[in-house]
Protein backbone atom coordinates (compact mmCIF):
# COMPACT_ATOMS: atom_id res chain seq x y z
CA UNK A 1 0.00 0.00 0.00
CA UNK A 2 2.83 2.63 0.79
CA UNK A 3 4.67 1.32 -2.03
CA UNK A 4 1.66 2.01 -4.55
CA UNK A 5 0.31 5.57 -2.85
CA UNK A 6 4.60 6.88 -3.12
CA UNK A 7 4.16 5.41 -6.75
CA UNK A 8 0.75 7.48 -7.32
CA UNK A 9 2.05 10.53 -5.64
CA UNK A 10 5.53 10.68 -7.53
CA UNK A 11 3.32 10.24 -10.63
CA UNK A 12 1.46 12.84 -9.41
CA UNK A 13 4.58 15.10 -9.09
CA UNK A 14 6.40 14.05 -12.33
CA UNK A 15 3.59 14.85 -14.43
CA UNK A 16 3.17 17.99 -12.71
CA UNK A 17 7.41 18.94 -14.07
CA UNK A 18 6.58 17.35 -17.51
CA UNK A 19 3.24 20.02 -18.24
CA UNK A 20 5.09 23.04 -17.12
CA UNK A 21 7.98 21.50 -18.45
CA UNK A 22 9.93 22.91 -15.48
CA UNK A 23 12.34 20.04 -16.84
CA UNK A 24 13.58 22.55 -19.68
CA UNK A 25 16.68 23.60 -17.95
CA UNK A 26 15.72 26.94 -20.66
CA UNK A 27 13.03 27.43 -18.94
CA UNK A 28 14.16 27.32 -15.59
CA UNK A 29 17.06 29.90 -16.41
CA UNK A 30 14.49 32.14 -18.64
CA UNK A 31 12.86 32.90 -14.59
CA UNK A 32 16.38 33.48 -13.35
CA UNK A 33 17.25 35.75 -16.16
CA UNK A 34 15.43 39.01 -14.50
CA UNK A 35 17.48 41.19 -16.80
CA UNK A 36 16.91 39.31 -19.69
CA UNK A 37 13.87 37.77 -21.68
CA UNK A 38 12.16 37.23 -18.12
CA UNK A 39 9.84 34.52 -17.94
CA UNK A 40 7.31 34.16 -15.27
CA UNK A 41 6.54 30.83 -15.92
CA UNK A 42 8.24 28.87 -12.56
CA UNK A 43 6.63 31.86 -10.68
CA UNK A 44 2.65 29.90 -11.65
CA UNK A 45 4.28 26.75 -11.20
CA UNK A 46 5.76 26.93 -7.79
CA UNK A 47 2.77 29.09 -7.00
CA UNK A 48 0.19 26.58 -8.05
CA UNK A 49 1.78 23.90 -6.08
CA UNK A 50 1.57 25.55 -2.65
CA UNK A 51 -1.91 26.44 -3.08
CA UNK A 52 -2.96 23.21 -3.56
CA UNK A 53 -0.62 21.62 -0.77
CA UNK A 54 -1.35 23.74 1.75
CA UNK A 55 -4.23 22.32 2.47
CA UNK A 56 -2.84 19.46 3.04
CA UNK A 57 -0.23 20.51 5.21
CA UNK A 58 -2.61 22.00 7.40
CA UNK A 59 -4.49 19.17 8.00
CA UNK A 60 -1.43 17.35 9.36
CA UNK A 61 -0.10 20.54 10.99
CA UNK A 62 -3.12 20.47 13.42
CA UNK A 63 -3.97 17.05 13.56
CA UNK A 64 -0.14 15.33 14.11
CA UNK A 65 -1.73 11.84 11.72
CA UNK A 66 -2.25 11.78 8.10
CA UNK A 67 -5.49 10.74 6.40
CA UNK A 68 -4.93 7.29 7.23
CA UNK A 69 -5.24 8.17 11.05
CA UNK A 70 -0.92 7.37 11.04
CA UNK A 71 0.94 9.41 13.55
CA UNK A 72 2.50 12.36 11.29
CA UNK A 73 5.40 14.96 12.18
CA UNK A 74 6.01 17.64 10.03
CA UNK A 75 9.37 19.30 9.63
CA UNK A 76 10.89 22.42 12.24
CA UNK A 77 9.51 25.22 10.78
CA UNK A 78 11.26 28.01 12.70
CA UNK A 79 15.16 26.71 13.10
CA UNK A 80 16.90 29.37 11.05
CA UNK A 81 20.94 28.18 11.33
CA UNK A 82 23.79 29.14 9.27
CA UNK A 83 24.06 25.72 7.16
CA UNK A 84 20.71 26.39 6.30
CA UNK A 85 21.84 29.44 5.00
CA UNK A 86 25.21 28.72 3.72
CA UNK A 87 23.49 25.32 2.22
CA UNK A 88 20.84 27.26 0.08
CA UNK A 89 23.07 29.52 -1.23
CA UNK A 90 25.35 27.02 -2.65
CA UNK A 91 22.54 25.56 -3.68
CA UNK A 92 21.37 28.43 -5.85
CA UNK A 93 24.90 28.88 -7.79
CA UNK A 94 24.65 24.74 -8.83
CA UNK A 95 21.04 25.93 -9.94
CA UNK A 96 21.46 29.00 -11.52
CA UNK A 97 24.65 27.59 -13.35
CA UNK A 98 22.91 24.87 -15.11
CA UNK A 99 19.01 25.53 -14.62
CA UNK A 100 18.48 22.32 -13.13
CA UNK A 101 17.65 21.43 -9.86
CA UNK A 102 17.16 17.59 -8.59
CA UNK A 103 13.39 16.73 -9.51
CA UNK A 104 14.13 18.01 -12.95
CA UNK A 105 17.64 16.06 -13.23
CA UNK A 106 15.83 12.85 -12.41
CA UNK A 107 13.03 13.57 -15.30
CA UNK A 108 16.28 14.13 -17.97
CA UNK A 109 17.84 11.21 -17.21
CA UNK A 110 15.08 9.39 -19.64
CA UNK A 111 16.56 10.93 -22.08
CA UNK A 112 19.45 8.96 -21.53
CA UNK A 113 21.64 11.77 -22.51
CA UNK A 114 25.78 12.07 -20.94
CA UNK A 115 24.44 15.60 -19.40
CA UNK A 116 21.48 14.29 -17.59
CA UNK A 117 24.02 11.06 -15.88
CA UNK A 118 26.86 13.59 -15.12
CA UNK A 119 24.23 16.04 -13.67
CA UNK A 120 22.70 13.57 -11.42
CA UNK A 121 25.94 11.67 -10.49
CA UNK A 122 27.50 15.06 -9.31
CA UNK A 123 24.42 15.45 -7.37
CA UNK A 124 24.66 12.44 -5.64
CA UNK A 125 28.80 12.58 -5.32
CA UNK A 126 28.07 16.45 -3.81
CA UNK A 127 25.00 15.01 -1.34
CA UNK A 128 27.06 12.18 -0.08
CA UNK A 129 30.09 14.63 0.26
CA UNK A 130 28.59 16.19 3.08
CA UNK A 131 28.39 12.99 5.06
CA UNK A 132 32.33 12.18 5.02
CA UNK A 133 33.47 15.36 5.64
CA UNK A 134 34.42 15.27 9.32
CA UNK A 135 31.62 18.36 10.79
CA UNK A 136 29.17 17.38 8.02
CA UNK A 137 26.48 18.56 9.69
CA UNK A 138 22.76 19.09 7.83
CA UNK A 139 20.69 22.84 8.85
CA UNK B 1 -2.87 34.72 -19.29
CA UNK B 2 -1.23 33.00 -22.18
CA UNK B 3 -1.22 29.15 -22.72
CA UNK B 4 1.68 28.26 -21.64
CA UNK B 5 1.33 29.89 -18.35
CA UNK B 6 -1.94 27.83 -17.36
CA UNK B 7 -0.07 24.65 -18.74
CA UNK B 8 2.32 26.19 -15.76
CA UNK B 9 -0.21 27.00 -13.57
CA UNK B 10 -1.71 23.57 -14.23
CA UNK B 11 1.49 21.96 -13.96
CA UNK B 12 2.24 23.37 -10.18
CA UNK B 13 -1.37 22.28 -9.49
CA UNK B 14 -0.22 18.66 -10.20
CA UNK B 15 2.83 18.57 -7.93
CA UNK B 16 1.06 20.15 -5.56
CA UNK B 17 -1.69 17.16 -5.72
CA UNK B 18 1.28 14.89 -5.53
CA UNK B 19 2.70 16.49 -2.43
CA UNK B 20 0.02 16.62 -0.82
CA UNK B 21 -0.64 12.74 -1.77
CA UNK B 22 2.41 12.04 -0.39
CA UNK B 23 2.09 13.51 2.75
CA UNK B 24 -1.95 12.62 3.51
CA UNK B 25 -1.11 8.70 2.53
CA UNK B 26 2.42 8.04 3.41
CA UNK B 27 3.18 10.78 6.01
CA UNK B 28 5.91 11.96 4.04
CA UNK B 29 7.17 15.58 2.82
CA UNK B 30 8.16 14.93 -0.94
CA UNK B 31 11.88 16.79 -0.75
CA UNK B 32 13.73 15.26 -3.77
CA UNK B 33 16.72 15.85 -2.29
CA UNK B 34 16.87 13.96 0.70
CA UNK B 35 14.62 11.52 -0.86
CA UNK B 36 17.13 10.78 -3.86
CA UNK B 37 20.18 10.78 -0.88
CA UNK B 38 18.16 8.27 1.15
CA UNK B 39 17.61 6.08 -1.72
CA UNK B 40 20.99 5.77 -2.97
CA UNK B 41 22.48 5.24 0.88
CA UNK B 42 20.15 2.54 0.60
CA UNK B 43 17.81 4.09 3.18
CA UNK B 44 14.29 3.17 1.32
CA UNK B 45 11.84 3.44 3.67
CA UNK B 46 9.09 1.64 4.68
CA UNK B 47 7.77 -1.02 1.66
CA UNK B 48 10.63 1.02 -0.22
CA UNK B 49 8.45 4.20 -0.38
CA UNK B 50 11.36 6.24 -1.88
CA UNK B 51 11.98 4.37 -4.30
CA UNK B 52 8.50 3.96 -5.55
CA UNK B 53 8.23 7.65 -4.87
CA UNK B 54 10.85 8.46 -7.17
CA UNK B 55 10.40 5.62 -9.67
CA UNK B 56 7.21 7.71 -9.89
CA UNK B 57 8.61 10.85 -10.42
CA UNK B 58 10.46 9.63 -14.11
CA UNK B 59 7.25 7.27 -15.20
CA UNK B 60 5.85 9.83 -17.12
CA UNK B 61 8.55 11.42 -19.01
CA UNK B 62 10.22 7.83 -19.55
CA UNK B 63 6.26 7.10 -21.15
CA UNK B 64 5.43 10.60 -22.68
CA UNK B 65 8.68 11.49 -23.57
CA UNK B 66 10.95 14.82 -22.42
CA UNK B 67 9.79 16.81 -25.28
CA UNK B 68 12.18 19.76 -26.36
CA UNK B 69 15.36 19.78 -24.00
CA UNK B 70 18.34 22.30 -24.23
CA UNK B 71 21.58 22.12 -21.73
CA UNK B 72 23.22 25.24 -22.03
CA UNK B 73 26.44 24.37 -20.78
CA UNK B 74 29.34 21.79 -21.40
CA UNK B 75 30.29 18.40 -19.47
CA UNK B 76 32.11 20.24 -16.42
CA UNK B 77 30.07 23.12 -15.84
CA UNK B 78 27.27 20.21 -15.15
CA UNK B 79 29.47 18.37 -13.62
CA UNK B 80 30.05 21.05 -11.32
CA UNK B 81 26.59 22.28 -11.10
CA UNK B 82 25.51 19.05 -9.82
CA UNK B 83 28.24 18.86 -7.28
CA UNK B 84 26.91 22.15 -5.75
CA UNK B 85 22.85 21.39 -5.94
CA UNK B 86 23.80 17.78 -4.05
CA UNK B 87 25.95 19.21 -1.59
CA UNK B 88 23.86 22.31 -0.87
CA UNK B 89 20.65 21.01 -0.84
CA UNK B 90 21.69 18.62 2.06
CA UNK B 91 23.65 21.25 3.73
CA UNK B 92 20.61 23.22 3.79
CA UNK B 93 18.62 20.13 4.36
CA UNK B 94 15.76 20.77 1.27
CA UNK B 95 15.54 22.21 -2.65
CA UNK B 96 13.20 23.68 -4.89
CA UNK B 97 10.65 20.73 -3.85
CA UNK B 98 11.43 20.27 -0.17
CA UNK B 99 11.80 23.83 0.99
CA UNK B 100 10.23 25.86 -2.10
CA UNK B 101 7.36 24.01 -2.16
CA UNK B 102 6.53 21.52 0.59
CA UNK B 103 7.98 24.03 3.63
CA UNK B 104 6.15 26.92 1.88
CA UNK B 105 2.91 25.46 1.88
CA UNK B 106 3.52 24.05 5.60
CA UNK B 107 4.44 28.09 6.07
CA UNK B 108 7.20 27.87 7.29
CA UNK B 109 9.54 30.54 8.12
CA UNK B 110 12.45 28.07 7.89
CA UNK B 111 11.57 27.29 4.64
CA UNK B 112 11.26 30.58 3.53
CA UNK B 113 14.92 31.53 4.40
CA UNK B 114 16.02 29.00 2.53
CA UNK B 115 14.00 29.53 -0.31
CA UNK B 116 14.49 33.02 -0.44
CA UNK B 117 18.08 32.41 -0.48
CA UNK B 118 18.69 29.88 -3.13
CA UNK B 119 16.33 32.31 -5.68
CA UNK B 120 18.83 35.50 -5.47
CA UNK B 121 21.84 33.26 -5.14
CA UNK B 122 20.24 31.46 -8.56
CA UNK B 123 19.23 34.86 -10.01
CA UNK B 124 22.68 36.99 -9.02
CA UNK B 125 24.76 33.64 -10.97
CA UNK B 126 22.55 33.96 -14.29
CA UNK B 127 23.05 37.91 -14.21
CA UNK B 128 27.11 37.12 -13.41
CA UNK B 129 27.32 34.55 -16.03
CA UNK B 130 25.05 35.88 -18.72
CA UNK B 131 25.14 39.50 -18.13
CA UNK B 132 28.52 39.97 -15.95
CA UNK B 133 32.04 39.79 -17.56
CA UNK B 134 32.80 36.21 -16.75
CA UNK B 135 32.85 33.44 -19.60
Amino acid sequence: MKFLTALLAGALFGSGLLLSRMCDPQRVLAFLDVAGHWNPALAFTMGGAILVAAPAFLYVRRRHTNLLGESTELPDRFKISGPLVAGSAIFGIGWGLSGICPGPGLLLLTGGSVQSLVFVGAVIAGSLALRFMPSGKQA
Amino acid sequence: MTADLWKSLFGGMLIGTGAAALLLLNGRVAGISGILENTVRGVVGEQGWRLAFLGGLVLPAAIVGLGPIEFSRGLPLLAASGMLVGFGTRLGSGCTSGHGVCGLANLSPRSLVATLTFMIIAVATVFIVRHGALL
